[in-house]
C-alpha cells in the first residue's frame, strides 16, 4: 500500500460500490438466467480483481513484486485443472451412486 | 513502541547508503504476509477444486439453498466487504498518526467479522437442523455436508483468526505497542478473507440454490 496516503478515498468508494453491485449481479443472474459456473466464475474474477488491485493496493507496488507473486499463484491454479478430466471418467463409474 | 520496532524504524528512515534498497520496495513482513495470502489461496484453491471434483463424480448432488440463505449469503457479503472498507479507514487513520482513528475503525472492523461469524453460525445450524452431517444429509450425495462444513469453515476460521488480531493489533496501536506497517499488514490479510469469500459464495452458495 505504498502510495495509498496519496490516493483519495473516491477511487476506493467506487471500488466497493462496484463489488457489492457484482455480489447482487451474481444473485440476479443466478436467479433469473440459472446459476451457471462461467458466468459466476467471471464475475467472481472482475471481483477479485478488483479486490487485489485496488483494497490490497497490488497496483501501487512495483512490478517486481507483482512478478514475484502472481505467475507462480496463477501456475499453481491452472495446473489444478488436471483434475477434472479425473473427475469426469468417475461420472461413468458412479462412485457414490446408490 | 517496543525497542526493536523502534530500532527498525530508524533503519528504514536514516538507512539509505547503510543497507541496499529493499528488492521489493516493502517490509519484509509484508511480503512475509504476501507470500502466506498466495499459499493460503492456494489452499483455498485446492478446497474448491476437491469439492468440484467430488460434485462432478456424483450421481446426484442436492440443490438444497433456498432464497432465504442466498440473501442472508449477500448480506454476508454486505458485511465483509464493508469491513473491508472499515479497515481501510482504519490504515487510513494509523498513516495519518491518529491512534484513536485507528483503533476505533480497527474495532469496527472486527464487530463486522463478529457479526458475520455469527450469520455464518446461524446457516450452518439451520443445515444441521435440517439433518445435514460431515458425511450424510436427507438429500443424497453424502459429501455435500464434508464440502461445504470444510469450506465455509475453514474460511470462517480465517474471519475468526483476523478478529482477533485485529483487535490484539488494534490495542496494541493505541498503547504505542505496534507501527503502522502492523495495521497495514493485517488489514492485507482482513482483504483476502474478504476475497476468499468472494469465490465461495458463487461456486458453494449459488451453484448449490433450489430451482
Amino acid at each position: 500500500m505504498s502510495n495509498s496516503s496519496s490516493n483519495g478515498m473516491g477511487t476506493t468508494f467506487i471500488v466497493y460500490a462496484a463489488i457489492l453491485a457484482i455480489a447482487v449481479i451474481q444473485v440476479v443472474v443466478a436467479l433469473t438466467m440459472g446459476p451457471s459456473l462461467g458466468r459466476m466464475l467471471i464475475l467472481a474474477a472482475i471481483q477479485g480483481y478488483l479486490a487485489v488491485m485496488f483494497f490490497m493496493h497490488l497496483r501501487d507496488e512495483k512490478s517486481t513484486l507483482r512478478l514475484a507473486l502472481l505467475p507462480g499463484t496463477v501456475f499453481v491454479l491452472v495446473m489444478m485443472n488436471m483434475i477434472w478430466a479425473d473427475s469426469f471418467r468417475l461420472i461413468h463409474l458412479r462412485p457414490f451412486a446408490k | 513502541m517496543s525497542e526493536a520496532n523502534m530500532v527498525l524504524d530508524q533503519v528504514a528512515e536514516h538507512g539509505a547508503g547503510v543497507m541496499e534498497e529493499r528488492p521489493f520496495a516493502i517490509p519484509s513482513s509484508k511480503l512475509v504476509m504476501w507470500l502466506f495470502i498466495i499459499s493460503d489461496a492456494c489452499t483455498f484453491a485446492a478446497m474448491l477444486f476437491a469439492y468440484g471434483f467430488i460434485r462432478n463424480s456424483a450421481a446426484e448432488w442436492p440443490l438444497v439453498f433456498e432464497s432465504a440463505s442466498i440473501w442472508n449469503a449477500l448480506l454476508m457479503t454486505f458485511i465483509l466487504v464493508s469491513t473491508s472498507l472499515t479497515v481501510l479507514f482504519a490504515l487510513r487513520a494509523a498513516q495519518n498518526e491518529d491512534r484513536a482513528g485507528a483503533f476505533k475503525w480497527t474495532m469496527i472492523t472486527a464487530a463486522g467479522g463478529i457479526l458475520f461469524t455469527l450469520l455464518h453460525l446461524r446457516e450452518w445450524m439451520s443445515l444441521i437442523g435440517e439433518g445435514v452431517r460431515p458425511f450424510q444429509n436427507p438429500w443424497g450425495a453424502p459429501l455435500f455436508g464434508a464440502c461445504f462444513f470444510s469450506i465455509t469453515g475453514l474460511h470462517m476460521l480465517h474471519v475468526a483468526g483476523g478478529v482477533v488480531a485485529l483487535i490484539v493489533v488494534g490495542l496494541g496501536y493505541r498503547a504505542g505497542r505496534y507501527a503502522t506497517r502492523h495495521v497495514e499488514i493485517w488489514a492485507l490479510y482482513w482483504h483476502f478473507v474478504d476475497l476468499v469469500w468472494m469465490f465461495v459464495v458463487p461456486l458453494v452458495y449459488l451453484l448449490n440454490m433450489k430451482r
